[in-house]
């Protein structure tokens, strides 16, 4: 007798690792549309852009740990440190923590499958690739690497003969794959929350990504059109910042900073939101005043984008716009430490566990204080006139940027690679990293700040006998410093393919990314969740 | 016994999402020529004598004519949307063919405007230029690059909506991919797809080797269907297009109409 059995066929979730697609190997990867294989194409390649930075960083203090030119002539210094710069910043720290654990975690942490545009968001990795392959390509070609500075300030951008248009063009292209970024992350997280995600019940992290997404969308398209102008002088010698031809250099920066002091935003404010994440796990209790967490984000992004003047008090503002500005730059200290205080206040009574992310959180929150009020000093008038263009601005540069949001993303590393690869890593080496990076972070930073203070210029390839001792003190600093790093993705490294198993939640996290698998299935979640609750909620959830 | 499995297609479409997607792009854009805008305040707040002069050398006709060729390519694409709205397709590519035609008037226009300023010497670097005042220069510097940029918006927008005309004439084409991670146990069996009400069953044997199933699926809508993805993207360039519009019609009193 035949009988007919209606079966769905067997359902087994594969996580999205071993999900097999129409594509092998490496095509698997860069042409998925899987917002949790994008976010690992990003770690992926801006941990790497990150080990080369922070070579190049390396050499730049060994030619320092001497006098006179011993290692590289002025001209390659040059090239070194606008290098070091492009890569930092423009391909590490811009797109450190959105584009790799926003891609992973936005759409998970919101109970959605995928970001609104898959596909757009498989664009915006690539005009990332293209952009990084389009600056390193400036190395083979007549003119080599440029030597502006980061910052691409005219008029020397535009007389130097190193090639400046095609690595401003690859920053331009970079920021068409941020804006793209911010576009598809804005759209998620208006159309594609889970039922019973209201607004405030995103956790944190949501938050700062949706505050730094409007950044990305309205600073970014002003420096790309910065940007294009200094190549359509270059390229056509249409002038528009040249006095030759009646145009303004001082207008320049303007506009680069308009974008560029907004992107600093664009740059911290997601590793707001990874310490928002990571402290309430390891503490065990709600954040503490989540909607002065949330609403602080906004407002760093509003008022981020009233300062940029500070970064030109001495390029010959006048004095009201310098007074101004100053006065602006300190309104902006209040939302940022509204956060600070917000956390320290979710660790009292908690039942804090000092598990590797936290430790390194902790110790991020110690650094980017630092980083935090030596900014207050420079928007004070008086102080900024002399140590601008020093190695104050240096290191409290380091201090924010490094100390802020790379330890963040470091920290955040720390905290999902379980979730991300399905491994867990050892966690007394992640331990043993920290007292090299933390003594080798201040040692470096710490000391030039130091002699900034005393008066040493900063994009100088030598320097005076009176400030040689300070330089070979930053030099031992910058090796602790880069031991601890490599240690601690070293450890990583190996985790990925040694790794005992993660559990689904190791750290007894609250927030979504924890219910599901580790690694996550492709679509996220077996069921689609609904949520009851805000999203630090560490009681047993009730079925009733 | 046998068994049937079924496999579920699922499709995801957010028409609202497409929409806000569209409008925060079109955000960026506007973003980018204010940063032209600013330049250009400060420096006719610097040169305003200089920026009354120069622009006497514009020829207001053909800036005239290209506004009016403009104004009326962004009725015919917002006519085209109503009319795919509606349903008539025909009428929809009409109109959608006379908006490509009107943004190619455009361009031709600007290439004789263009080539007639270089063939007199005017261009950024030029002799002639240099020998002028600073206001002069910049002023057409700024007309270059600005007007040179929006003409790159033209051309941009002038191909998508070629893509959309192509996409509209074209029958309605959709792919299903089933994704299922155990494709292998319909090895031997066979897939039957129920094609309608009338039109019975489609069936084909899958056979050894299986690694994922294609589903291809053509249809054209019958008369009172909308083809509503096509409309989104024809409605998302047709924003576009009337963005286009828009920053012309700041450009060009800004630059012919000041003297």
């Amino acid at each position: 007798m035949a009988s007919h059995a209606i079966t769905e066929v067997q359902h087994v979730e594969e996580n999205y690792l071993e999900v097999k697609s129409r594509w092998r190997g490496i095509f698997a990867w860069i042409f998925s549309t899987d917002h949790k294989r994008i976010g690992i194409l990003y770690l992926v390649s801006s941990l790497t852009f990150f080990v080369v930075a922070a070579t190049i960083g390396i050499f730049m203090r060994l030619e320092q740990l001497t006098m006179g030119e011993t290692l590289m002539s002025p001209d390659v210094y040059n090239r070194l440190f606008t290098l070091h710069g492009v890569i930092m910043i423009f391909l590490l720290i811009i797109p450190g923590i959105p584009a790799t654990f926003g891609n992973f975690f936005l759409p998970i942490q919101i109970g959605a499958k995928d970001v609104a545009f898959p596909r757009l968001n498989l664009l915006s990795w690539w005009l990332y690739i293209i952009g990084a392959i389009l600056a390193i390509t400036t190395l083979f070609l007549p003119g080599s690497l440029p030597d502006t500075g980061w910052t691409f300030y005219v008029p020397y951008a535009v007389r130097t003969g190193s090639n400046v248009a095609l690595a401003v063009f690859a920053a331009f292209i970079l920021g068409f794959s941020s804006i793209l970024t911010g576009l598809n992350f804005l759209t998620t997280i208006h159309r594609l929350r889970a039922p019973g995600m209201t607004w405030h019940r995103l956790p944190l992290f949501v938050w700062a990504l949706y505050a730094t997404a409007w950044i990305q969308i309205l600073a970014t398209p002003m420096v790309g059109i910065t940007l294009l102008l200094i190549i359509f002088e270059r390229v056509l010698n249409i002038g528009i910042f040249d006095p030759t031809q009646g145009g303004d250099p001082i207008l320049f920066q303007h506009l680069f900073w308009i974008y560029s002091h907004p992107a600093v935003y664009i740059m911290v404010l997601p590793g707001f939101g990874v310490v928002s994440e990571i402290i309430p796990t390891f503490s065990r209790r709600t954040i503490f005043g989540y909607k002065l967490i949330a609403y602080s984000s906004l407002s760093i992004a509003l008022f981020g984008s009233l300062v940029w003047g500070h970064h030109m008090f001495v390029s010959g503002e006048s004095d009201t716009a310098n007074i101004i500005f100053s006065f602006l730059t300190f309104f902006i200290a209040v939302p940022t430490a509204i956060k600070v205080f917000n956390w320290t206040a979710t660790l009292y009574k908690g039942s804090i566990a000092l598990e590797p992310p936290m430790l390194y959180v902790l110790s991020s929150i110690f650094l980017f204080a630092i980083g935090g009020f030596t900014g207050l000093m420079q928007a004070t008038l008086p102080i900024d006139v002399h140590v601008h263009d020093t190695y104050f601005v240096v290191g409290h540069f380091h201090y924010t940027m490094f100390g802020g949001t790379i330890w963040v993303m470091l920290a955040g590393l720390l905290y999902w690679f379980p979730k991300m690869t399905g491994r867990m890593y050892n966690k007394k080496v992640a331990y043993l990293a920290w007292p090299f990076m933390f003594i080798g972070f201040n040692v470096l930073y710490g000391t030039m700040m130091y002699m900034g203070w005393k008066g040493m210029p900063r994009r100088y390839y030598d320097h005076l006998p009176e400030f040689h001792t300070d330089h070979v003190i930053a030099t031992v600093g910058s090796w602790l410093l880069y031991i601890g790093i490599l240690i601690l993705l070293g450890n990583l490294v190996y985790a990925l393919y040694r790794g005992a198993k993660a559990p689904d939640n190791p750290w007894g996290g609250a927030t979504l990314e924890w219910k599901t698998t580790s690694p996550p299935p492709l679509e996220n979640f077996t069921q689609e969740p609904v949520i009851k609750h805000e999203p630090y909620y560490f009681r047993e959830e009730d079925n009733g | 016994m046998k068994s049937i499995h079924a496999l579920t297609v699922e499709e995801h479409r957010d028409f609202e999402g497409a929409r806000l997607g569209m409008w925060l792009f079109l955000l960026t854009e506007l973003i980018l020529f204010t940063g032209m805008f600013i330049l250009y305040a400060m420096y006719r707040l610097k040169y305003s004598a200089e920026f009354h002069r120069a622009s006497l050398e514009l020829d207001v006709v053909i800036g005239t004519i290209n506004t009016l060729v403009l104004l009326t390519s962004s009725l015919t694409v917002a006519l085209s949307i109503e009319a795919l709205k509606r349903n008539s397709r025909k009428l929809a590519l009409w109109m959608l063919g006379a908006t490509i035609f009107f943004a190619l008037v455009f361009l031709v226009n600007k290439y004789f405007e263009w080539s007639a300023k270089i063939h007199h010497g005017i261009y950024p670097g030029s002799q002639e230029l240099m020998q002028r005042s600073l206001g002069e220069v910049i002023y057409f510097n700024l007309y270059y690059s600005m007007t040179g940029l929006h003409g790159l918006h033209v051309l941009v927008g002038m191909v998508v909506l070629i893509w959309l005309f192509v996409l509209i004439a074209r029958k309605s084409q959709k792919k299903y991919v089933v994704h299922n991670p155990h494709v292998e146990q319909l090895v031997g069996s066979e897939i039957a797809i129920l094609k309608g009400e009338k039109d019975g069953w489609l069936v084909d044997k899958i056979g050894d080797n299986v690694e994922q199933v294609e589903i291809k699926i053509t249809y054209e809508p019958k008369a009172g269907e909308v083809d509503l993805p096509n409309i989104i993207k024809l409605e998302n360039a047709g924003l576009y297009w009337h963005l286009v519009d828009i920053i012309w019609i700041f450009l060009f009193p800004l630059f012919y109409l000041i003297s």
